[in-house]
Parts: structure tokens; sequence; C-alpha cells
């Protein structure tokens, strides 16, 4: 078994004794005693410089002066400061000329590509190549427009929201639910738009033709006589293989019966005019931009 | 001190102790606590906030029963890279007529604090019953089914009423008009004039399912979209003793 236990029989016991082990009175080690008194005085220091003790109206300031909302806004300032000289630089001059001043250019690539990571990558994911219903940003087809111009009108204002009323705005007919056109009229419709789509081949050819009739009165207006679309309008091209919501048969249909409406917020109200020219920059420069 | 001396009466009944204890914690707690009921800038007054509607309360009650406060917090700190990326930190009038509050401890997922706005309805519906359509990356469960739910608010105004005993002011005639102010949120075809007036203009009305009927999608797609939206910060100065 271990060694014996080493009895100090000089230190007295408290007087407690149960079977036959007794409980000695020794005295608590010095450091962990000193320990102790510093952090009361420390606690005692603490509740004056901080705020702490409740009053009538309010709680002592503390003689420090520390709020953690003076703290946050401190923070922030000292780094819109260090920024501000890119940032001012990047509101004011002139869109199309950011590309032509490289470090201005650079600047405003990274900034947006943090901006875009945290404010659109849910929608239009993280490589930004988009999914069902939320465009992908990295080609050169666009629904607005893909000029600096477009990009940033598109940001700064979204895109058929409530929020903000020079959103972009149109709305497609729902040709089927409104009862514009009959269900075989959309059937024939939808295997014109599969007739003349990239890559796509219509389901029954036999009614092509007739959809042909049906689109040149009932779309051609927004998606033009070929099928190219309107930026204007936010009409998509119909014509090559690349689909918002889907090419084939069955999303067709349901395009044409109950239609679609994108929305995308508005950013002014949540980004400074800097960071939107930095992620209108940032998504100009993913490949598609005009 | 001889009272120093009597420390054994207390450590051989165990009753005592207990008491004894439970008399220690009570102060500690009532030092820690009670200040907050007098000191005036415990919740400061801002222009905005106002009892959530029929409809955004169904959506909260829905929130807790899916347990979404498990993964998500709604509490912005004031820190530079919490403000950067949600919005304004929180303010404690935010929460005020939250029963149970939903700041939560736990971020498997973003702060929603202010996500009201943040996204479209069509993502919020999206992503409610697939996460994964639009954020591959994403961990968070599946809530499709709550698209096919459809509830009626049969209980809303008892439920108002509750919510009242325990502090907010909802009035006799919001009570009256629980089920039809829930009904006409999310019918923008309805006569909703009644729902603006007691709740003020800047309240949502929407199909936000953009189904037929109400849903539980509809009311937690409401309470989502005005979270964090209530208060206008244009009149917001933050009080620096805080
Ligand atoms: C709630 C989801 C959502 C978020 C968040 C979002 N977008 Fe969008 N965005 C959309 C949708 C939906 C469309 C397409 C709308 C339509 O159908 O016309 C779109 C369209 C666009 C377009 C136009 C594309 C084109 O082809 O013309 C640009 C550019 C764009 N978004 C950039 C951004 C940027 C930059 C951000 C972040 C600041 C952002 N979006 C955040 C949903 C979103
Ligand atoms: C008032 C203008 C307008 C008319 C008329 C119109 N469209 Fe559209 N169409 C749009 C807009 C705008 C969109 C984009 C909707 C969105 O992004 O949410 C669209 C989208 C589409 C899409 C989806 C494209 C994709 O990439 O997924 C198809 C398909 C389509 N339209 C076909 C038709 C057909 C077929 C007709 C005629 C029966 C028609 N449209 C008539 C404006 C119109
Ligand atoms: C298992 C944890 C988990 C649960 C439970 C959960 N979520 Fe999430 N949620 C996440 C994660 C992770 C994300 C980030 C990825 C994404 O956008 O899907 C997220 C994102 C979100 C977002 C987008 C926030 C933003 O700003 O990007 C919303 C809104 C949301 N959740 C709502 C809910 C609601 C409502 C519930 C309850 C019905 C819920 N979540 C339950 C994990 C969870």
């Amino acid at each position: 078994m271990a060694k014996q236990p080493h009895k100090k029989q000089d230190v007295e016991t408290t007087g407690h004794e149960w079977d036959g082990i007794q409980e000695f009175n020794n005295p608590l080690p010095r450091w962990w005693l000193w320990v102790f008194y510093a952090c009361i005085a420390w606690g005692v220091w603490y509740s004056v410089a901080y705020p702490a003790w409740p009053g009538l109206k309010s709680a002592t300031a503390g003689y420090l002066g520390f709020s953690t909302r003076a703290q946050v806004a401190e923070n922030i300032a000292e780094f819109e400061e260090k920024l501000a000289p890119m940032n001012d630089k990047l509101a004011s001059v002139e869109l199309a000329s950011i590309a032509d001043d490289s470090e201005l250019r650079g600047y405003a690539v990274s900034a947006g590509a943090a901006v875009f990571k945290t404010w659109c990558a849910q929608c239009h994911g993280s490589g930004a190549a988009g999914a069902k219903g939320y465009p992908n940003l990295l080609d050169d087809d666009w629904l607005w427009g893909g000029t600096m111009e477009d990009i940033h009108t598109t940001i700064t204002h979204g895109i058929r929201n409530t929020d903000d009323e020079d959103a972009r705005f149109s709305q497609m007919p729902a040709f089927g639910r409104d009862e514009l056109l009959e269900k075989e009229q959309i059937a024939q419709v939808v295997n014109y738009v599969m007739s003349i789509s990239a890559g796509n081949t219509p389901q029954d050819a036999s009614l092509v033709a007739e959809g042909e009739v049906v689109f040149q009165d009932n779309c051609a207006a927004c998606h033009m006589e070929d099928g190219t679309g309107d930026r204007f309008q936010g009409a998509p091209n119909l014509t090559d293989a690349i689909w918002l919501f889907g090419g084939d048969y069955a999303a067709l249909y349901e395009t044409v019966y109950n239609a679609r409406y994108g929305v995308m917020p508005n950013w002014n109200t949540r980004l400074s005019e800097a960071e939107i020219r930095a992620v209108a920059t940032y998504v100009h420069g993913l490949g598609g931009g005009e | 001190m001889a009272i120093l001396d009597k420390h054994a009466i207390l450590e051989k009944n165990v009753t005592l102790l207990a008491i004894f204890a439970f008399l220690v914690v009570t102060i500690g707690g009532i030092v820690q606590i009670a200040p907050l009921f007098w000191l005036e800038n415990t919740i400061e007054d801002v222009e905005g906030m106002r009892p959530y509607t029929p409809l955004e309360l169904a959506g909260r009650d829905i929130y807790i029963r899916e347990g979404c406060y498990v993964c998500h917090s709604q509490m912005i700190r004031p820190m530079r890279d919490e403000v950067e990326r949600y919005g304004h930190y929180s303010l404690a009038a935010e929460s005020q007529y939250d029963h149970p509050f939903q700041w939560g401890s736990k971020r498997t997922g973003p702060d929603l604090a202010r996500v009201g706005g943040r996204y479209s309805d069509e993502w919020h519906i999206d992503h409610l019953r697939d996460p994964q359509s639009v954020v591959p990356e994403s961990v968070m469960p599946k809530y499709g089914f709550l698209e096919n739910r459809l509830i009626e608010g049969e209980y809303i105004g008892e439920l108002m009423a509750t919510h009242r005993m325990v502090g907010v002011p909802y009035t006799d005639d919001m009570i009256e008009n629980a089920r039809a102010d829930f009904a006409a949120q999310a019918d923008p075809d309805s006569d909703y004039d009644g729902l603006l007036e007691r709740y003020g203009d800047k309240v949502q009305v929407r199909n936000f399912d953009r189904q037929p009927g109400i849903t539980e999608a509809d009311a937690l797609v409401a309470y989502l979209q005005m979270l964090g939206t209530l208060v206008d910060f244009s009149t917001f100065t933050p009080d620096a003793s805080r």
C-alpha cells in the first residue's frame, strides 16, 4: 500500500472526529490567501471603475466611463477612417472608370467579394452560380443588363420588391391561371419555345406551328418576335440554353401557366454606396460583365 | 467573533443549511435582478416598437415549436463584426414583447434578429422547403410540411389575452378582432384597413407563401419578415450610459 500519511502532531485539530478520522486545523496556504485578498481588492476596484452599482435612476457609470456602445461605435469609426480614402474615391468616380484604375479596381473586387459572401451568396450561391429562380451571375446572359451601370441599378434598387419605388419591375401574365390561354394553347406555345431554344427538342413537334402563332400573339411583346428577350423588361432570352426556372416541358408549362415573379431586395438601405459599387465591380468582373 | 464559530450548527442541520443557502442565493439574485425593474435605462424608449400582429404571433409560436432557436439566435451583440454582418446591434426594446425572449445561445445558423426584408418571401419558402436547394452547404433541416398545414387562428385571441397578462399592451379592440386581423394579413385582397389601424401602416400584408389559404408557412414567414424591422433607427440615438 501507499506510504503512511504524514501525521503532523503539532497541528491542532478542529475537534471534529468521525470514525477515528480527525480534521486538522491547517491554515490555508499563504499564496492562496493572498490571491483571495487580491481578488476581493480587484472586485472593489472593478465595481468603481466600470458601470456597476444600481442607483435610483441609473447605475453608476464607473470612473473609466466605459460603454459597450461607445466602444463599438469607436471600432467602426476607426475602421471606416482607415478605409475612407478608398471608399470615398469608389463612391464618387464615374462607374465606368473604376475599371481603369487598377488599384481602385483591386480594392473594389476584394471588398465586393466580402459583401457578396455576406449578403448575396444565400440566393446567388457562394460561387455566384445561382440556383433555380436565382440567376447565375457568372455567365454573359443578363436579364436586366450586364454593364456596370445596369448591374449597379439592379443592386441598388432590387427587382420587384415592395420596399423601393425604383425597383426594376415587370410582370409576366399568368396565362393559365388567369385564363388568358387554353391549356391546349399553352401546350402548343411550350413546344414552340422548346423548338427555338438551344439544345432542346419539342415534346410534340406537331404543335410547334400553332405554338408559333400563339407566341407571336401573346409573348413577342416582351420576349421579342425571335424570342431573344428584352432586358428593358427583364424578359429572358428563350433561344439560349440557359434557364432561370427550367427548360423541360413541365417547368416551361408551369412558367406559362402560373408565371414567375423573381424578387430581389433593394440594397440601398443596407449597404453603403461604396459597398454597392464594390459588389457591382465584383459581379461585373465575374466573367459576364459588358 | 462568536457568531463565526457557530457554523457547526448549520453544517450539522441539513434543513437549516438549505434555508440559509436559499437566503444567500436570493440576496444575490435580488441585487442583480431587482434594479432592472426601476432603472430607467434598462429598456430605452424607441419609436416603432409594437406588439406582434396575430399572424406574426402565430408564426412566432411555430418558430418556438420547431425549435428554430436551438440553431438561431436573435441577438446582435454590440461588436463590429456582428454589426457589419447583421446590421444594427439589438436593443432591449426590440424583445420587450417577447415572452419568452428568443435571444438563443447557439449559432449553428446565422443570427435572425434582423432577417426581415433581407430575403424575398419566395426565398424563405424555397429555403424552408429545402434549404440545400438555395444554400447547398446548409445543414438546416427541411420544413416543407409547414406549407401544407392550414391554420385558422382559432385560439389566437386567447393567446393574445395571455400575452396581455404578462404585460404586452394588446387592447380589447386588438383581441376582439384577432381572427379577422389574422386572416387579413395573409390576404392582400381582403379589407385590411383595420389591421393597419391597430398595428400601424408598416405591417406587411401579403400572401407570403403564394398559395391559397393560410398555412403555417405564411405565419412563419410573416414573423421572419417582420424581425428587426420595427424600430425606426432614423430617430434613434444610442444612450451612451450602456
Ligand atoms: C432574396 C434573394 C436574393 C438576394 C439576397 C440577392 N439577390 Fe440578386 N437576384 C435575385 C433574384 C430572384 C434575381 C432575378 C430576378 C428576376 O427574376 O428578374 C436577382 C438578380 C440579380 C441581378 C441581375 C441579373 C441579371 O441577369 O440581370 C444581379 C446583378 C444581382 N441579382 C446581384 C445581386 C447582388 C450583388 C446581391 C447582394 C448584394 C444580390 N443579388 C442579392 C435574388 C437575390
Ligand atoms: C409582360 C411581358 C411578358 C409576356 C407577355 C410574356 N412574358 Fe415570359 N417572361 C416575362 C418576364 C419578365 C420573365 C422573367 C420572370 C422572372 O424572372 O421572374 C419571363 C419569363 C419567361 C420564361 C422563363 C425563362 C427562364 O429562363 O426560365 C419563359 C419560358 C417565358 N417567360 C415564356 C413566355 C411565353 C411562352 C409567353 C407567351 C405565352 C410569355 N413568356 C409572355 C415577361 C413576359
Ligand atoms: C440544425 C440547425 C438549424 C435549425 C433547427 C434551423 N436552422 Fe435555419 N439555418 C441553419 C443554418 C446552418 C443556416 C445557414 C445556411 C442556410 O442558409 O441554410 C440557416 C439559415 C437560416 C436562415 C437564413 C439566415 C441568413 O441570414 O442567411 C433563416 C431565415 C433560417 N435559417 C430560418 C430558420 C427557421 C425559421 C427555423 C425553424 C423552422 C430554422 N431556421 C431551423 C440551421 C438551422
